[in-house]
């Protein structure tokens, strides 16, 4: 039994804890929140040249090879740092996407872009508040050019590329668009959480390309979606371990009642819930991260628990790392928001809680996976 | 990242993997509660040693523990990868649990070779079975709080007070027991520790009957019992420290194995019809079953966690106790929302009847025992918080009092 990240993951861990430590403190989070930058160029760019936005690739496409273990750990260090740049779009989402149904062609053309951080992309899928049906999008592919509107659609304002789905002829289709040449509009939107910013894109003929066979669209989102679930599960734990640490020190520095409130049971249990909650989601993550390393047949699955369990420790952790703070954790000025901001962002990043248990459930009930 | 075996582990698993084919048979699917809850019974007994003198005879009980011990010298994760083989066979569990997890490591602790001698080696093989005498009617989770009287008589100590919660001491040769020996004396420095032969004369054992109807603990009545002095482990006055040896094995030992499972849900969802359909399609059921299924990995994944820890000779900490917490609450909820799917027939117990032979029924009222049991959901939130999170113990209006001063709320 070795259920665990190998030491070269773990010091490649400490590594960007404490590059992010330096370079990412909560000041920085803050200057992309309250300011007009979209995300911290300065950041992405030492961040690409490390390696980490190529962390996955092949090193046939520009990447540094270290596989989808790898591609985790550094997730978990920068959803705990809340990190003010396109890595989920650009890596988890646009990156994982022509990865798993693109063409050789595609993938010369954009990988190595992408692996440098050189271009960013993403992927647009949501039309607007409502259940995004995949069945049901507006957004169409005819005749080699898209049309529709896509909101919100992460870093869509900073985008090179974008990965659209689609309606096209025999159904969902996964589309690629170069976004810096003429056809769409894009207008930047404001969201709970303007430390990563979003997009409200229109399509009027846009000319794209197809992203794998078609009538195999359907297929090829839902595995692109599990495999960006497990790396958003990475970044969620790592912001509920964060906002688990941020209570518990001011639990121990505030002082009521002539104690520090940290000896009150009541803040004891509340921290204690929060602590199970998020080992149970570190330990579903770890089976996720098994099986999108392996590609494995349980991958569905173990992504949808993953999900589900990441969502609910990260908004527990968050709002009450507030509730510990008391007044204090409402204030603009105390960090407690940039974290209930963040995690009820990742929660819908890839559809709600509610979205992925039904999702989970069809799983179990159709594929006999083991209970 | 995998679960695979070491060659070493591998070899210890075929090992025992051909010690169990030759010995017992594989258990049916679904026969999970059968095997354990027979304590009571004369004739599992009867079976449960005979089967625990063939695993010491083949080096398989006391694995962990050291050879003066009489044990194999093992490694925490033999330990797991026998359980986990023998799980899937239909043998007699339940009867050694807390002598071989709890009693004895105490005694030979704290014991001298000639009682490691004497008692080691006959509890391993099933001859002698062990009880564990520490909560009280006004201690249980404040346990130092006892008041179980021990006074020096010659080369004796007289006993009187009483027990409460001791699993099996009815059927049990011996007991340790935790007194107090000094009433002036400040909480935690008054108690003295004791073994001692559960057949002598004074102790009276009545059984308590459970809500699940079942009996497992009773109540144990002290008057005038003597121990010899040599029966004494540690020093007069330092028996919380020996009694911490006890404890530390305690949730370990408690709490491992569930009685239903996520599997025993999703089989009921798919039988019960609502307005709509099979229960199963349903988006609040939904809901649920989900929860339990992610809870559920969730903790499957901790474990193996855990036997990564152990697996590399690390000792794990206090967080391997989430297991007995989450499970407790789980069990009692789903359990809950089974016979709600049942709806008014969810009161029915009789086996032919209810659904997969009265499980959710029976979970109901076993559970609540589960949230209590070795150390209760508020406590180990207090471990946790204390010893994982490091935040501070409770303020303590008796610490600092001699225990005969302490308000008892009886008075």
């Amino acid at each position: 039994m070795n259920f665990d990240f190998s030491d070269d993951l773990k010091q490649l861990r400490e590594q960007a804890r404490k590059f992010l430590r330096e370079r990412c403190p909560s000041t920085t989070v803050r200057r992309v929140l309250e300011g007009p930058e979209p995300y911290d160029k300065a950041l992405w760019k030492e961040i690409a040249a490390m390696g980490w936005t190529g962390a996955a690739i092949p090193e046939q496409y520009g990447g540094a090879g270290l596989g989808h273990l790898g591609l985790c750990v550094l997730a978990e260090e920068l959803g705990s740092a809340l990190a003010p740049v396109p890595f989920s779009s650009s890596v988890y989402l646009a990156s994982e996407a022509i990865m798993a149904g693109g063409s050789e062609a595609q993938k010369k053309d954009w990988l190595p872009r992408l692996a440098s951080g050189e271009a960013i992309g993403t992927l647009a899928f949501a039309e607007g508040p409502g259940k995004a049906d995949v069945r049901k999008l507006r957004t169409t592919f005819r005749g080699g050019v898209l049309s529709g509107e896509k909101l919100p659609v992460p870093d869509g304002d900073v985008a090179d590329v974008a990965i659209v789905a689609a309606q096209g002829d025999r159904g969902v289709i996964l589309t690629i668009v170069d976004l810096k040449a003429s056809g769409s509009t894009r207008t930047a939107v404001e969201t709970i959480d303007a430390s990563r910013s979003h997009a409200r894109i229109n399509f009027e003929s846009t000319p794209a390309e197809a992203l794998g066979a078609p009538g195999e669209g359907e297929a090829l989102l839902r595995r692109v979606q599990d495999r960006a679930a497990v790396l958003f599960a990475f970044e969620q734990v790592g912001g509920a371990q964060r906002s688990l640490e941020m209570a518990r020190d001011y639990a121990l520095q505030r002082y009521a009642f002539g104690r520090p409130i940290g000896s009150f049971q009541a803040i004891k249990h509340k921290l204690a819930d929060v602590y199970v909650a998020t080992e149970l989601a570190r330990s579903n993550a770890y089976y996720g991260a098994w099986a999108l390393a392996r590609n494995a047949p349980e991958l569905p699955t173990a992504a949808a628990a993953a999900r589900i369990s990441a969502n609910e420790a990260f908004f527990l952790a968050a709002k009450e790392n507030i509730q510990v703070h008391g007044g204090m954790g409402f204030t603009w000025e105390f960090d407690c928001h940039l974290y209930y901001r963040r995690a009820k962002l990742l929660s819908l990043a890839l559809g709600s809680t509610r979205l992925w248990k039904d999702r989970l459930i069809t799983q179990l009930e159709t594929a006999n996976a083991p209970l | 990242m995998d679960f695979e075996d070491t060659p070493e582990e591998a070899e210890f698993r075929s090992g025992a993997r051909v010690f169990l084919e030759k010995n017992a048979k594989r258990r049916e699917p679904g026969s999970g509660m059968v095997y354990r809850a027979g304590n009571e019974d004369p004739a599992f007994r009867k079976r449960a040693k005979d089967w625990q003198a063939k695993k010491a005879d083949a080096g398989y009980a006391g694995i962990t523990w050291s050879k003066d011990w009489g044990g194999r010298g093992g490694t925490a994760i033999q330990q797991v990868i026998y359980d986990q083989e023998e799980a899937k066979y239909a043998v007699p569990r339940g009867l050694f649990d807390i002598g071989l997890g709890m009693c004895i490591p105490t005694l030979c602790t704290w014991g001298t070779q000639a009682q490691r001698d004497r008692y080691a080696r006959t509890a391993l093989r099933g001859e002698e079975v062990w009880c564990q005498l520490f909560s009280e009617p006004a201690a249980g989770s404040d346990l130092a709080g006892l008041r179980t009287r021990a006074e020096r008589d010659g080369d004796d100590w007289v006993i009187n007070g009483q027990k409460i919660w001791t699993s099996g001491a009815h059927y049990c040769d011996f007991g340790v027991l935790v007194t107090r020996s000094d009433f002036s004396a400040k909480k935690h420095k008054g108690l003295t520790y004791f073994f001692l032969d559960m057949k002598s004369a004074g102790i009276e054992i009545r059984p308590i009957k459970q809500i699940s109807g079942q009996s497992h603990f009773n109540e144990v009545f002290f008057t005038d019992v003597r121990i010899p002095d040599s029966q004494r482990l540690g020093e007069v006055g330092e028996g919380w420290k020996v009694s911490l040896t006890t404890l530390m094995n305690e949730r370990y030992t408690i709490g491992g194995r569930s009685s239903v499972g996520v599997e025993d849900i999703f089989e009921l969802a798919r039988k019960i019809e609502l307005d709509d359909g099979p229960a199963l399609k349903n988006e609040a059921v939904r809901d649920k079953l989900a929860d339990w299924y992610v809870s559920s990995q969730g903790l499957k994944y901790s474990h193996f966690r855990t036997m990564t820890a152990l697996s590399r000779g690390e000792t794990p900490g206090p967080e391997s106790s989430i297991g007995k917490l989450v499970n407790g609450a789980r069990l009692q909820n789903l359990a809950a929302f089974a016979m709600d799917l049942m709806e008014q027939g969810g009161i029915l117990t009789d086996p032919e009847v209810a659904p997969l032979a009265a499980v959710f029924q029976q979970t109901l009222m076993t559970s609540p025992s589960s949230r209590i049991a070795g150390g209760s959901d508020e406590i180990m939130r207090n471990i946790i918080a204390e010893r994982v999170l490091g935040l501070p113990p409770d303020v303590r209006v008796d610490k600092d009092l001699p225990f005969n001063k302490l308000p008892t709320g009886q008075k």
